[in-house]
C-alpha cells in the first residue's frame, strides 16, 4: 500500500475545475477501484458511470492522463503513480457531471440506421444455415461494447463537431456489421454516403487504436465500406463485374 | 423490523417545494429493467399493439445480462440429436433437487428453443456448427451440449439484439431511471415513483401493469461477481408492495470467480472454461473433484480423468467430468480444499485449461479462440496467461434462485398487475440454477410476462395514483440530504452490510451465525435511518447509495430468514448444523415471505403442488 494522486475533474455542463484526491493503492488496482475509495472516503457525490467493472458493459469511459479508456481495465501498475493521475470525462461529449457525460447521442444515430433484415429461413423448420468463416469477420465487429470511446477520440467529432452529418466509427461498425451479415438484405449504402457522412472520415485510425476490444474498425469495418460505397455510386460497371465474377 | 415507517424523515417544506417538479407519463405496460428479461417483455408487449415504456436504472444496452458468457440452455439437438425439452427439463429439476416450480421448468424446456431462433431472425450470430447450425457446448448440469453462444460473450450478443431489434418497435425508453415505489389503487398496481438520476428529478409513471425485471441481488455480499445494479430493487419493491417472495435461502455462489489481484475478487471465471476441458486441482496438482461425485449423479459422471476428457471432446459414449458437476457441489468441494489446507497460495484453488496442450495441437489458439474475454481478463488484470499457466479461482456470489413469487404461466405476481421475469422472479430454479437456464430462463418467461401484462392492461381500466404514498415516498428519499454530513456515510453501511452477509450468511451457514446476522440487520436498519448525502440531486452516487440499501437490508433479511429457517441441506443452501437433505421434511417445501400487516417479515411454508404423471414419467424415464 502506497498513497498516489488522483486529479479529478468535478464539475457539471457549466464548468469545474480538478481537484486533487490522495488515496492508498494496493496490488493489482484499476483506475476505477480508486474512484471508488475517493467516492467511499472522501466525495461521496463524486459521479462516474460503471457497471461490471470487467470490461464488458463500456460504461466506466473517461480519459485518464488523457487517453481514452475503460476506467475499469486500466491497471495502476501501467501507470506512472509518482505523478497526479489525471482523470477526466470524454472530452467528445456533453458534460453532465464529473465523469458522467451525455452520450445520448449515440443512441439516437443508432435508430436512424436501418434495422435488419434477414432473407426467408433457409430451412423449413425457419432456421437458417451459416458457415463459421462466413461470420467470423461479423463476430468481430459484435464484440463492440458501446463505450463509444472510439466516437470521444474521432477528429471529425471531437474537434469538428460533425455529429449532425457523420456517425462515427462505433456505427460504422455497427452499419458494417449488417451490411457484412450473410442473412440481412437491406442496403444501408445510401445513407452511409450522403447522411451518414462517410466521406468525412480520413482513415487516421485513432478510433483503431483506442478499442478495448480490438476491434479493427479501420481496416476492417470502415474501408471496405467505403470502397463499396465507392462500387455503388462512382463505378456501377466495377460493381457489375465483381458481381458476375461472384 | 419494521423499516418503511422508520425509514421516514425528511422536511414537510422540501416536499412542497418538489411537488411542482413531478413530471407524469402514462403507459398501459411499464417494464421496469432493461435487461434481457425487461427487452423481451417490452417487446412482446409492444408487439401486442399496447403503449409501453421501460426504465432503467444504467444506460440502455448496459445491464448484467451483458456479462453473460457462458451461454444459453436451449435443447435445439444441434451437436447431440438426444437431447430434447424431456431431458432438459429432468436435469433442471435434478439441478434444482426438485423444490422448483416444475411447471416453470416445463414452460422454459419447451420454450427455449424458439426463443434461442427467434434471436437469429433478430440478427444474433451463433457461433456455428460444420453443418452451419446453432452450435451448442457442453455446461454443468446439462446430460448433453446444450448451451447456443458466441464465445465466451454470449449475453452481449443476447442484449445487443434485443436492444437494437427493441429500439424499432416504438417502446419508449427512460434511461438512468431508477423506480423507487411501486403505486397501488387498492389491491392492485396503478404506477411506479421513480428519479431521473441525471437531474434527481422525481417521476411518476402511470400504468395499467407493471412488469418488474430488475436482476438480482449479489450486491448484498463482499465478494460477488455482480454489477452495481444488483441491489436487489425489484425483490424489494414487490415486497412492499405486498407481493409474495420465495425461495429466498437459494443464493448461488459460483464455484469459479477471481481472487488474485485483491481488486478484481469476484470477478467471474465461465464456467465455459470447464466445458472447453478446464480441470480443478489443489496445490498437490490433485483433481480434487473425482473424490467427491454426489450418487445421484453418479451414472452419469466419469470416473477417469481419460473419459473426461474425451466427453469435452464430444465423445457421445463418454461420461461428463466431474468439473461439471453442478454449481453448488463444486463451490463446496472448493471450500472444503482450501479450508484443510489444500489451497493455492492466495487462498483458492488451480483451474487449469492450459494443460490441453497434451492433448490438442495449436491448443494456445484453440483457447484464445473459445474463451477470449477469458484470455484478456486474466492478461489484463492479473498478468495471467490462461494458455500457458493455471488460474487461481474461489467462489463468488452470483445469482439469486429466490425472488417475487409468480403464476407459472403468466408471470403475475400475487399483486394484481404485478409481473415479473428474470432473476428477480422465482421458481423454476429451485434449489440451484444450472449455468445457461438463465439467459434461457429471461428470454421465455420475459415474452410471457410481456405478453400476459399487455392483456392484463387491455383488460382493465387504469387506476389512480396515491398521492399520499407518492409524498411519503419522495419524503423519505430526500431524508438523506436533510441530514447531509450529519449523517452517516451511506457507503461504510453498504460495506459493513455486505461484510456481514459474506461472514454469516455465506455458503456454508449455522444456525447461531446467522441468527447474529439477524440482531446485526437491525443495527444495519437503524444506521440505514439516520443515513446522509452531501451534495445535491444531480447525479450523486451517494445518494443513490444511500437509497438503494433499503432494498439491500430487505433482501438480506429475507434471505437470512429463509435459510435459518430451512433446517437441512440442499442445493445451494448447505447448513453446517444440519449438513443433509431431508426430503422426508423439506423435499416438499417451499418457503414464502410476506410483509405483515405490522410490517414484519412473515413466513409461512407452503406445499409445493403434485406434479402430474405425464412429467413424473418424464423424470423417470430420465433417471
Ligand atoms: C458474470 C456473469 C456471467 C453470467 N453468465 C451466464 C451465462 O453464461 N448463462 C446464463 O444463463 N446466465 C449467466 N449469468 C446470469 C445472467 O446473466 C443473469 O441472471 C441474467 O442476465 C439476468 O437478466 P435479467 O433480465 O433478469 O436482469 P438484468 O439483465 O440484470 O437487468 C436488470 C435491469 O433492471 C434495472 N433495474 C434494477 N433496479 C432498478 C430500479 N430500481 N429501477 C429501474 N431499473 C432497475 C437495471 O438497470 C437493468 O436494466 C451470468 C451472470 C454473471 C454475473
Ligand atoms: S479512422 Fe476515421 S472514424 Fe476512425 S478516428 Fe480516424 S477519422 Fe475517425
Ligand atoms: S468499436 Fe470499440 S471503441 Fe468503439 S464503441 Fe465499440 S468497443 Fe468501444
Ligand atoms: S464497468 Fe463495465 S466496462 Fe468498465
Amino acid at each position: 500500500m502506497k498513497p498516489a494522486t488522483f486529479r479529478i475533474w468535478r464539475g457539471d455542463s457549466q464548468g469545474g475545475e480538478f481537484r486533487d484526491y490522495t488515496t492508498e493503492v494496493a496490488e493489482g488496482m484499476v483506475v476505477l477501484d480508486a474512484v471508488h475509495q475517493i467516492q467511499a472516503t472522501q466525495a461521496n457525490d463524486l459521479a462516474c458511470r460503471w457497471n461490471c467493472k470487467a470490461g464488458k458493459c463500456g460504461s466506466c469511459s473517461a480519459e485518464v492522463n488523457g487517453m481514452p479508456r475503460l476506467l475499469c481495465m486500466t491497471r495502476l501498475h501501467d501507470l506512472p503513480i509518482d505523478k497526479p493521475v489525471t482523470i477526466e470525462p470524454m472530452r467528445t461529449f456533453p458534460s453532465l457531471k464529473d465523469l458522467v457525460t451525455d452520450v445520448s447521442w449515440n443512441f439516437r444515430v443508432k435508430k436512424k440506421i436501418k434495422k435488419f433484415k434477414p432473407r426467408p429461413p433457409d430451412a423449413p423448420d425457419g432456421t437458417w444455415r451459416m458457415a463459421q468463416a462466413d461470420i467470423d469477420r461479423v463476430q468481430e465487429f459484435r464484440k463492440c461494447i458501446e463505450c463509444y470511446l472510439c466516437q470521444d477520440v474521432c477528429h471529425v467529432l471531437r474537434d469538428h463537431g460533425k455529429q449532425d452529418a457523420f456517425i462515427g466509427p462505433r456505427f460504422f461498425i455497427y452499419t458494417a456489421a449488417l451490411e457484412m451479415h450473410p442473412l440481412d438484405t437491406e442496403d444501408r449504402l445510401g445513407e452511409l454516403q450522403q447522411t451518414h457522412g462517410i466521406g468525412y472520415c480520413n482513415i487516421t485510425k485513432c478510433c483503431t487504436k483506442v478499442c478495448p476490444e480490438s476491434i479493427t474498425i479501420t481496416d476492417n469495418a470502415i474501408i471496405p465500406l467505403k470502397e463499396r460505397v465507392v462500387d455503388e455510386f462512382y463505378d456501377p460497371l466495377g460493381k457489375l463485374w465483381k458481381k458476375l465474377r461472384g | 423490523m419494521e423499516p418503511p415507517a422508520r425509514l421516514n424523515g425528511g422536511v414537510v417544506e422540501e416536499k412542497k417545494k418538489h411537488m411542482a417538479d413531478y413530471q407524469n407519463f402514462e403507459y398501459d405496460v411499464l417494464v421496469v429493467g432493461a435487461g434481457g428479461a425487461g427487452l423481451r417483455a417490452a417487446i412482446e408487449s409492444s408487439a401486442a399493439g399496447v403503449r409501453v415504456g421501460m426504465v432503467c436504472k444504467s444506460l440502455l444496452g448496459k445491464a448484467h445480462t451483458v456479462m453473460a458468457e457462458g451461454g444459453i440452455a436451449a435443447a435445439l439437438a444441434n451437436v447431440d440429436d438426444r437431447d430434447s425439452w424431456k431431458v432438459h427439463f429432468a436435469d433442471t429439476m435434478r439441478g434444482g433437487q426438485y423444490v422448483n416450480n416444475w411447471r416453470m421448468a416445463e414452460i422454459h424446456a419447451k420454450e427455449a428453443p424458439d426463443r434461442v431462433r427467434e434471436l437469429e431472425a433478430w440478427g444474433a450470430v451463433f457461433d456455428r456448427t460444420a453443418d452451419g447450425k446453432i452450435l451448442q457446448r457442453n455446461f454443468g448440469g446439462h446430460k448433453y451440449p446444450r448451451l447456443a453462444h458466441v464465445g465466451d460473450r454470449t449475453g452481449l450478443e443476447l442484449i445487443r439484439t434485443l436492444q437494437d431489434h427493441g429500439i424499432h418497435q416504438g417502446i419508449e425508453v427512460h434511461m438512468e431511471h431508477t423506480v423507487v415505489a411501486i403505486l397501488k389503487d387498492r389491491e392492485r398496481v396503478s404506477g411506479v415513483l421513480a428519479y431521473e438520476r441525471e437531474r434527481g428529478r422525481f417521476k411518476i409513471f402511470k400504468t395499467r401493469a407493471i412488469v418488474l425485471a430488475t436482476g438480482g441481488i449479489g450486491r448484498a455480499y463482499k465478494i460477488t461477481s455482480n454489477s452495481w445494479d444488483y441491489t436487489g430493487d425489484g425483490h424489494s419493491l414487490a415486497y412492499h408492495a405486498g407481493a409474495e417472495l420465495i425461495d429466498l435461502e437459494f443464493v448461488q455462489f459460483h464455484p469459479t470467480g477471481m481472487i488474485w489481484p485483491p481488486s478484481v475478487m469476484g470477478i467471474l471465471v465461465t464456467e465455459g472454461v470447464r466445458g472447453e476441458g478446464g480441470v480443478l486441482r489443489n496445490k498437490d496438482g490433485t483433481r480434487f473433484m473425482f473424490g467427491d461425485i454426489p450418487d445421484n449423479y453418479k451414472a452419469q459422471t466419469a470416473d477417469n480423468e481419460e473419459e473426461g476428457w474425451r466427453y469435452c471432446q464430444g465423445d457421445k459414449s463418454a461420461r461428463r467430468p466431474p468439473e461439471l458437476l453442478t454449481r453448488d457441489h463444486v463451490a463446496r468441494c472448493i471450500v472444503r480444499e482450501i479450508k484443510e489446507g489444500r489451497g493455492s497460495p492466495h487462498g483458492g484453488v488451480y483451474l487449469d485449461i492450459s494443460w490441453i496442450k497434451q492433448k490438442l495441437p495449436k491448443a494456445a489458439e484453440h483457447i484464445q479462440r473459445k474463451l477470449p474475454s477469458m484470455y484478456h481478463q486474466f492478461k489484463q488484470l492479473a498478468d495471467i496467461d490462461i494458455t500457458r499457466e493455471a488460474m487461481e479461482v474461489g467462489p463468488t456470489t452470483h445469482y439469486v434462485m429466490g425472488g417475487i413469487r409468480v403464476h407459472p404461466d403468466t408471470q403475475m405476481s400475487s399483486v394484481p398487475g404485478l409481473f415479473a421475469a428474470g432473476e428477480c422472479a422465482a421458481g423454476i430454479n429451485g434449489a440451484n440454477r444450472l449455468g445457461g437456464n438463465s439467459l434461457s430462463d429471461i428470454l421465455v418467461f420475459g415474452k410471457r410476462a410481456g405478453e400476459f401484462a399487455a392483456r392484463f392492461a387491455r383488460e382493465n381500466p387504469a387506476g389512480v395514483i396515491d398521492g399520499d404514498h407518492v409524498e411519503e415516498a419522495v419524503t423519505q428519499a430526500l431524508g438523506p440530504f436533510d441530514r447531509a454530513t450529519q449523517g452517516e456515510n451511506p457507503y461504510q453501511i453498504q460495506r459493513d452490510l455486505q461484510e456481514m452477509m459474506q461472514d454469516l450468511v455465506g455458503i456454508v451457514r449455522k444456525e447461531e451465525e446467522m441468527a447474529r446476522a439477524l440482531k446485526g440487520l437491525e443495527t444495519l436498519w437503524e444506521r440505514a435511518c439516520k443515513v446522509g448525502t452531501s451534495g445535491n440531486r444531480e447525479y450523486n452516487p451517494g445518494w443513490h447509495t444511500a437509497l438503494d440499501l433499503k432494498n439491500l437490508l430487505t433482501v438480506s433479511e429475507a434471505v437470512t430468514r429463509s435459510a435459518i429457517d430451512r433446517q437441512e441441506s440442499r442445493g445451494a443452501q448447505f447448513r453446517d448444523d444440519y449438513p443433509r437433505k431431508d426430503d422426508a421434511k423439506w423435499g416438499n417445501v417451499n418457503i414464502v415471505l410476506r410483509k405483515g400487516a405490522d410490517g414484519a417479515m412473515q413466513l409461512r411454508h407452503e406445499p409445493i403442488p403434485l406434479m402430474p404423471s405425464h412429467l413424473k414419467q418424464v423424470l423417470d424415464e430420465m433417471k
